[in-house]
């Protein structure tokens, strides 16, 4: 309903446009045009261009670059590090996502049953979401301590400490509990708010039909939370393929780059190694990979509006 | 969000190279405005409260004796090299520069640096391996009015406790650390972090076992790798060394976690701030008896990026009185450092007797770029790689120099 109305009202400004003659609607489109270029458009170009070049120490000073066409890509490709890293930011995204959308699906329907202190105890569940990440990075880094972390200090009593930041093994798996942690909190609030807009007759009829509560939730809640569905997983996926300061400060990459991603590693060949072309264009790749999926998500968010407007 | 951070940086950083790339290149000392400027600005990495503090003491006294107005600016050492080379693109470089020496050739490789000389700055009566560090093709570039290096230092109250003397080469130190380590606690403590820090923790073990750094997969080098694995394999140090830092190590240490813990002479300070703690200081341990420990040359060097005329010969006066005795004696003093001039140096150790270890140290230190110029980074960064990988257990020590040695190469 709201939509067609929207739609309606846009039309107007469109017609008088075309009486009163197009300049002064370019004035007015003027800075949206000129942020796009200067604080999209530009870095977006410059980063393609300096992966394409030998972009060294010196080039800062000199302005030089030689132009070297793909070799950057090709350096990146070639190096051992490159299937390390993707392999783990496919591993870290789907963890991340699988644990937080499920989660936080789970502590949703919970949550939307009416008992006391729910509203309190759901406020609070927002908590890992409004710390800054670097405050929750580095106390998850404390717990995880191998020696005098809480964590290990639990374990210790059912005598199975886990070498959490010191081993290859346990790393990823430690940044990728962190990450879940601090995802649910997001993934909570929009499927609840997904749950409110089902009508709860529905779910009188059901009962009354004699569904039981695993049937409401599978014929009448998963169907009718799908569009909400689609837009957190889609979302999920988009924030989660470029976390960096997280694992930047929980392992910064390390233990012998178990826990380098894709990100991650595009910061180590810039700032680390100074090889800022093959950063760049890591970077680039990266950019590749969430443009895919981000217009995934507008092809599966035009289809959810398509299928509420009609 | 931050990888979009990243290419912000990079692309501003771009932005300004490209605006840019059509002005002519900076005059040459002489050229521009002839007159000394009575401003300029100075950038540090000098972040650490106590560290600060004494640096500001010295730019002062600096500051009043020239008659120019320092304008200081400190950033975190990791943010160092970025800064430079932002300035170095945009041209706004800082006048006086004050960066970790082994950077320093790289600095000076990009052409935005002057020669000393210029200046008047004589480098007579120095270490060699300070000047080594500051020379980049045939001319000095950067000079520090002190060098450190690091040592071991360990916790009297816990050796005296275990019956553990003070070790000298590397059977004694495994046996005392061994002792040491036990319920939670370990003997030894020190930083291998996948970076320069880890490189320049691991090298007194590279150096002092006769390694080379052109040679990473040699048997030395090997060897060397191989000892230090084993300290934390067999538990006389945590396995959180690949994730420690120094200053996580003096941590650990100055909670009683560690009985000993290979660390620079810069936290003397803040080991002498803590009351209970009573400690003492030996050279690193070396691998066979009657042997010299060969640690890295550590310090910050004063360079002068090309900035003009008036801007030079003005941050050159600066630096000119940083670099005299009694300003180097101060700011050893309060950093705990080590005098940069031999004759100085010597004097100093007689009237600071807890430096000496250090002192001694510094004598047969070895400058981390003397060898390798500018591809040190990327050495450094492959040895780093390799000390991970072999002490998570991911590659045993000769396959993990070998892996480093063709990355270093290529």
């Amino acid at each position: 309903m709201t939509l067609t109305a929207t739609g309606v009202r846009a039309e107007r400004p469109t017609t008088t446009r075309r009486r009163g003659g197009g300049y002064a609607g370019y004035a007015f489109l003027a800075p949206v045009l000129l942020y796009v270029v200067v604080f999209f458009g530009y870095p977006l170009v410059a980063n393609l261009v300096m992966s394409a070049q030998d972009y060294t120490v010196r080039s800062f000073y000199t302005g030089e670059a030689p132009f070297v066409g793909f070799a950057n890509y090709a350096a990146v490709l070639a190096n051992p590090l490159f299937t390390t890293a993707v392999l783990n930011t496919v591993l870290f995204t789907v963890g991340s996502i699988a644990f937080q959308f499920g989660i936080g699906l789970a502590l949703a329907v919970f949550f939307s049953g009416r008992f006391l202190g729910s509203a309190t105890l759901r406020s609070l569940l927002l908590l890992p979401w409004l710390l800054p990440l670097v405050v929750s990075g580095a106390v998850w880094r404390w717990m995880f301590d191998q020696d005098h972390g809480v964590l290990n200090a639990v374990l210790r009593l059912v005598d199975a400490p886990v070498p959490w930041l010191t081993s290859t093994e346990w790393a990823l798996p430690a940044v990728v509990i962190t990450n879940i942690w601090i995802g649910i909190p997001f993934n909570l609030v929009v499927l609840h708010g997904g749950l409110k807009a089902i009508p709860p007759t529905l779910y009188e009829a059901a009962e009354l039909d004699g569904a039981s509560g695993w049937q409401r939730f599978r014929f009448v809640t998963w169907p009718l939370l799908r569009p909400v569905t689609g837009i957190v997983l889609m979302l999920g996926l988009v924030y989660t393929i470029k976390v960096f300061d997280v694992i930047m400060v929980v392992t910064g990459g390390g233990p012998a780059n178990a826990t380098q991603t894709l990100t991650t590693w595009s910061y180590a060949l810039s700032f680390r190694d100074f090889a800022f072309g093959q950063g760049a264009a890591v970077g680039n790749l990266l950019i590749l990979v969430a443009t895919a999926f981000g217009l995934l998500y507008l092809r599966s968010l035009r289809a959810t509006l398509a299928e509420a407007a009609s | 969000m931050s990888a979009t951070k990243r290419g912000w940086t990079l692309s501003m950083t771009a932005l300004t190279a490209l605006a840019l790339t059509a002005c002519a290149p900076t005059p040459a000392p002489g050229g521009g405005s002839d007159a000394v400027a009575t401003t300029i600005t100075e950038l540090d990495y000098y972040a650490d409260e106590q560290g600060s503090a004494a640096w500001q003491k010295i730019l002062d006294a600096c500051s009043k004796q020239t008659g120019i107005t320092i304008e200081r600016q400190t950033v975190p050492t990791a943010q160092m090299l970025p800064k430079v080379l932002q300035g170095a693109s945009s041209k706004t470089l800082p006048h006086l520069l004050f960066t970790d020496n082994p950077t320093l050739q790289q600095v000076a490789a990009t052409g935005a640096l002057t020669p000393l000389t210029d200046y008047g700055i004589a480098t007579d009566g120095y270490y060699e391996s300070i000047i080594k560090a500051g020379t980049y093709q045939d001319k000095v570039y950067g000079l520090a009015p002190g060098v450190n290096g690091l040592a071991l230092m360990y916790n009297k109250d816990l050796l005296t406790a275990a019956g553990v003397q003070p070790p000298t080469t590397w059977d004694e130190l495994k046996a005392a650390a061994t002792k040491l380590s036990g319920s939670g606690k370990y003997g030894l403590a020190f930083s291998a972090l996948p970076s320069e820090e880890g490189t320049w923790q691991f090298l007194p073990f590279f150096w002092s076992n006769g390694a080379d750094l052109a040679q990473l997969d040699s048997a030395k080098s090997a060897e060397a790798l191989k000892y230090v694995t084993d300290l934390v394999n067999s538990g006389a140090a945590s396995k959180s060394v690949v994730n420690w830092s120094q200053n996580d190590v003096a941590d650990q240490f100055v909670a009683g976690n560690a009985a000993m813990m290979v660390n620079g002479s810069w936290n003397l300070a803040r080991l002498d701030a803590e009351k209970a703690l009573k400690y003492g200081v030996v050279p690193i341990p070396v691998p066979k008896a009657g042997g010299k420990p060969t640690v890295a040359l550590g310090g910050e060097v004063g360079a002068i990026p090309a900035t003009g005329g008036g801007t030079q010969q003005a941050a050159g006066k600066v630096l000119s009185c940083i670099l005299t005795e009694p300003t180097m004696v101060e700011w050893s003093k309060a950093h705990a450092y080590v005098p940069s001039k031999v004759d100085v140096a010597k004097k100093f150790g007689e009237q600071i007797p807890a430096m000496q270890a250090f002192i001694d140290e510094v004598g047969t230190a070895r400058s981390r770029t003397a060898e390798l110029g500018e591809k040190y980074p990327k050495v450094s960064a492959a040895l780093a790689a390799a000390l991970q990988s072999t002490l998570t257990g991911q590659q045993p020590a000769e396959q993990a120099l070998a892996q480093a040695q063709q990355a270093s190469g290529s």
